[in-house]
């Protein structure tokens, strides 16, 4: 069966960094505010799956509990972040960030 | 087989996870967002985690990404597509990103030995939901308070926030 080299702990490391990293670059790049937090969100969600792969290869529990409350504190982000980005497109009809300059001069 | 389906949903992660950022329509993110949160969860399953995979469904893609399609829909932002890259970014962020891929890969062949554990050997305590109950009322008992206390300040944040606001009327 096995052609295909039995998957470890680095392999799930390399998928949690390769999420992080395209997160990472997705708040660089994108600058639509809505998809900036989405990228954020890919982020939080890379880190998870390291916590779990490590919580699995090290038998221990305390990763898991730890997604635990990253499920808990990211739901409680969203709704708080999405409720500021309504505010900020009910006062400035936009949610670009190249248009959001109001600190800037 | 184990080794097929992690390289599926990886595959699956990782591709719907750079759909987010390529896509022009802020709706096809979010979309595919919701494939690399399914991605996810397959792998969690591969984990032995069972409980955080359903929770990962249940919380990310029924609640997240469902007030993501309706802020979006309700914004109903003109303009919203994004203009094409111009080719000077674009090799910028391709350059950006073949650094940060770089990067990954040399800490995941890093000279840190990681432990080389055989998975089946190590007992998966995640799988059962007792545990998790173990550690929530017993280690964790101030981090689940204080957790709910951030929930209800969220809450009440969310409220405040969504008021009709007045004042600082001259920003423009």
């Amino acid at each position: 069966m096995s052609i295909l080299p039995a998957i470890g702990l680095h392999h799930y490391l390399i998928v949690a960094g390769l999420v992080f990293a395209l997160g990472f670059l997705g708040v660089l790049v994108r600058r639509n505010t809505l998809v900036l937090y989405m990228s954020l969100e890919l982020m939080l969600v890379a880190s998870t799956i390291a916590l779990v792969a490590f919580s699995r290869f090290n038998g221990t529990m305390d990763g898991n509990v730890f997604v635990f409350f990253i499920l808990t504190v990211a739901a409680a982000e969203v709704a708080v972040g999405l409720a500021i980005i309504v505010a900020l497109f009910r006062r400035r009809q936009t949610v670009q960030v190249e248009q959001l300059t109001a600190l800037k001069n | 087989m184990a080794e097929f389906l992690f390289y599926a949903f990886s595959s699956l992660t990782v591709g719907s996870a750079a759909a987010v950022l390529l896509n022009r329509n802020a709706v096809n993110s979010a979309l595919a967002f919701l494939v690399c949160l399914i991605g996810v969860s397959g792998l969690f399953v591969m984990l032995d985690s069972f409980l955080l995979a359903v929770l990962m469904i249940l919380v990310y893609a029924g609640a997240v990404v469902a007030l993501f399609l309706f802020i979006i829909m309700l914004l109903d932002m003109q303009g919203g597509e994004r203009k094409p890259f111009s080719k000077f970014a674009t090799g910028a962020y391709v350059a950006v990103g073949l650094l940060l891929t770089v990067g990954v890969v040399s800490f995941a062949n890093a000279t840190v030995e990681l432990p080389r554990t055989n998975p089946e050997v190590i007992p998966a305590v995640g799988a059962t939901l007792k545990n998790y109950a173990d550690q929530l009322f017993t280690t964790y008992l101030l981090p689940v308070q204080v957790v709910g206390f951030l929930l209800l300040i969220a809450m009440l944040g969310v409220i405040v926030l969504s008021k009709k606001f007045e004042g600082l009327g001259d920003i423009k």
